[in-house]
């Protein structure tokens, strides 16, 4: 017991990094305690060396304009230029946009899959397993993959369209249409993991509600809508809050896929970011960081308050 | 004491070990890395001058490390930079492209080594450091951007080379009315192949403003404001606007661009002419169907070339070898090394070591032959200015796509660049 208490402690250390001052003082267990706190050293210096330490170095690069070797102090010129990004406003639109895509759809037919997969249908678990497979694929495999599959004349995509006289879009060289077939690839490659979350959900819902729905003579449909629904809501909040996060980060699909092209028509925060990286712009791509991690922060801190609280009161 | 006496021992064996290797090593062989990018050319020709090079000197051993090319070189180049794991030898771009690396910082100095007075003035040019010293050594041909046509398609057609910019639009709609294949081939996949006709347009501008350059550097120059440098943004979207480009423009990349002019699926081909050893590589054979003439300008008087340096050979300043590695580059600017040069392609225009003639040059090369010896020529901005703002590729392919006006782009391009001479540190800015 006492060490799965360590053990907990050890990792609010490595979430919060001050916990030691923080956390209420327990009692000791015979002279001043079995262990000390030095025993969160190890972790204490790990969190320091590979979290700590760069955060605070990335705000102090982020007011300098540096190459590989030398640096020049220029204040908040980075973020003034950062803020000023003829693509920054469409990048973030693009982000948001991508996120928003993205959860909606895994949302709507991770459901669809959990509740097809939990009812008594043939070959369940083979199923289950297809569905979850292109989650543990390598984005980047990913990504260049559909890049084929998606070419405009060669690819199988248009190709099996054609066959059937429809004549396909140019998923990805169109302005208009690139960050949207990004998306949904990407909805693709993510809607196993919402399945799966679904599935734990639907499971854990408690037979006696179906029982009483049968018993007054519910349908089908308003089984679903009256129980499987609501009970679902933990695992949609997860889901959408996953999705959100990776949607707000997402980067190797664009990269690998479009380049944030055509010219800038579908860069996101990071691609932006990124580019600025590669053309040399380090101190700016610096604050690019900065700002983005802020961005995550306002947008992160009080969702996650929010739903804690609302799952604190069920 | 028994325990110091076996640590002793020990060390002193250990010691022993290590002056054997090492004494073993200098008595024998000094090896030197070089790190070269992967196209088959490059590797080809590497390939074959150390072998060259290894076989006259075989004290020396050589080995070749490979990176991508690109962007993605570039950036591994600049990381084993900063991080001190660069190989004793490598290859990077000449022009403004080094000058971001900070050269003085990293690159040996080669100014005094006795075959710079073998290498062209151009050339030095653009492999020095601010302060003026030459760290970088010839081993391929310069090039020529412009545009590369079709000769047969020319010759079905009844067209002739293009003097003014609408003696080539009348060519394009010409062949576009023959409605079978793409008057311009444009290859957006790679989009650093969308810049070319805006780059290789700088003879024209600094035909019509001879300072162009040095004020541009200065922060004077737009490319928004400036009529010569705006037309070459507009020229790129005239040519969208009229329909011009192969219908699959957007997905095709450089390769396609290649097998397209040279099985005559489409006319021009605006590029620099490394093109053509790309395309010896793939369709040797239709080599002789192309030929080459200058982006044109307004005015019939002025026609001339926009050369490309190419990349060079660097040694670093931190190499244990510095010797070995500067005897490789005597050789390669050697005229042994110039007939290895010759033998393994290079067909894109003339070398840089003076004395080493290219013979039976592809007929593309042959016709930018006039410009390079009458002088109507002049580098790419990029070599005459540390200044290329790194997204003009995505800007003109917002432009060549019709998503952005040449004006637009121009503005947006001209940001970029106060963006890197900001970051370069130059004065004015």
């Amino acid at each position: 017991m006492l060490l799965v208490k360590q053990l907990v402690t050890m990792s609010d250390l490595s979430m919060t990094g001050l916990a030691t001052q923080r956390s209420t003082p327990r009692p000791r267990f015979k002279s001043g305690g079995l262990y000390p706190y030095w025993f969160y050293a190890p972790a204490a210096a790990i969190y320091v060396v590979l979290f700590l330490l760069p955060t605070a170095s990335s705000f102090y690069f982020s007011l300098m304009r540096w190459s590989l070797f030398d640096a020049t102090f220029i204040g908040l010129d980075n973020f003034a230029q950062f803020l000023r990004e003829p693509f920054l406003l469409q990048g973030l639109v693009n982000t948001l946009t991508f996120a928003a895509i993205s959860a909606s759809l895994k949302v709507v037919l991770g459901l669809g899959c959990a509740v097809l997969l939990t009812s008594q249908i043939i070959a369940r678990g083979y199923l289950r397993a297809v569905i979850f497979f292109p989650v543990v694929v390598s984005t980047v495999g990913v990504g260049i993959t559909f890049t084929v599959l998606m070419h405009p004349t060669e690819g199988a995509i248009n190709q099996a369209l054609a066959a059937i006289g429809i004549v396909g879009p140019d998923w990805l060289t169109n302005p208009r249409l690139a960050l949207i077939s990004v998306a949904l690839v990407d909805v693709w490659k993510g809607v196993g993991m919402a399945t799966v979350i679904y599935i734990a959900g639907i499971v854990s819902i408690p037979k006696d509600y179906f029982e009483a729905a049968r018993i007054d003579g519910a349908s089908k449909l308003q089984n679903f809508l009256y129980v499987t629904l609501p009970l679902c809501r933990p695992a949609t909040v997860t889901i959408v809050t996953l999705s959100l996060i990776g949607g707000l980060r997402t980067f190797e699909l664009v990269w690998t896929m479009t380049r944030g092209g055509p010219g800038f028509s579908s860069d996101v925060i990071a691609s932006v970011i990124y580019k600025q990286y590669q053309s040399g712009f380090y101190g700016l791509s610096t604050a690019g960081n900065v700002v983005l991690f802020l961005f995550i922060v306002l947008l992160v801190v009080p969702l996650t308050a929010y739903f804690n609280r609302r799952e604190g009161h069920e | 004491m028994a325990k110091l006496s076996i640590r002793n021992v020990l060390a002193g064996a250990s010691l022993f070990a290590m002056a054997l290797i090492a004494g073993g090593a200098n008595a024998q062989q000094v090896t030197l890395s070089l790190l070269v990018d992967n196209s088959p050319e490059v590797l080809t020709r590497f390939e074959a001058l150390v072998a060259g090079f290894e076989a006259a000197n075989p004290d020396v051993n050589i080995e070749i490390e490979t990176r991508p090319g690109g962007e993605e070189g570039g950036n591994l180049v600049k990381t084993r930079l900063a991080t001190g794991t660069i190989t004793d030898l490598f290859t990077y771009n000449s022009g403004s492209l080094l000058r971001a690396l900070n050269p003085g910082q990293f690159m040996a100095d080669l100014s005094n080594e006795p075959w710079q007075a073998d290498v062209q003035e151009t050339f030095k040019r653009v492999v020095s450091t601010p302060e003026g010293a030459i760290v970088g050594a010839p081993f391929s041909t310069a090039s020529a951007g412009g545009i590369l046509y079709n000769k047969p398609v020319y010759e079905r057609l009844g067209l002739s080379i293009p003097k003014t910019w609408d003696e080539f639009l009348a060519n394009n709609e010409a062949i576009l009315k023959d409605g079978k294949i793409a008057p311009i081939i444009q290859t957006y996949k790679d989009s650093w192949t969308s810049q070319i006709l805006i780059l290789a347009d700088f003879y024209n501008v600094q035909a019509a403003e001879p300072d162009f350059a040095t004020l541009y550097t200065e922060g004077k120059a737009k490319f928004a404001t400036d009529a010569a440098a705006l037309r070459s943004f507009q020229k790129l979207q005239q040519v969208y606007e009229a329909g011009l480009f192969n219908k699959d423009f957007a997905s095709a990349g450089y390769q396609d661009g290649i097998r397209m002019l040279a099985t005559g699926e489409g006319a021009h081909y605006p590029i620099i002419s490394g093109a053509l050893r790309a395309m010896g590589a793939t369709y040797p054979d239709q080599l002789k169907d192309i030929g080459y003439f200058p982006v044109p300008s307004d005015d019939a008087s002025k026609n001339g070339l926009t050369a490309w340096m190419p990349q060079a050979l660097y040694v670093s300043k931190n190499t244990p070898n510095l010797d070995a590695a500067k005897k490789f580059l005597a050789f390669v600017v050697s005229p042994e090394g110039c007939e290895i040069l010759k033998s393994t392609g290079g067909g894109t225009g003339p070398f840089l070591v003076k004395g080493c003639v290219l013979e039976g040059a592809a007929p593309a090369v042959s016709d930018m032959l006039p410009f390079w010896d009458s002088g109507n020529n002049s580098p790419a901005l990029e070599f005459l200015s540390p200044i290329k703002g790194p997204a003009l590729e995505q800007i003109t392919v917002s432009v060549g796509s019709g998503i952005m006006t040449a004006e637009e782009g121009a503005k947006l391009y001209d940001e970029d660049v106060r963006k890197q001479a900001q970051q370069l540190g130059l004065a004015g800015w």
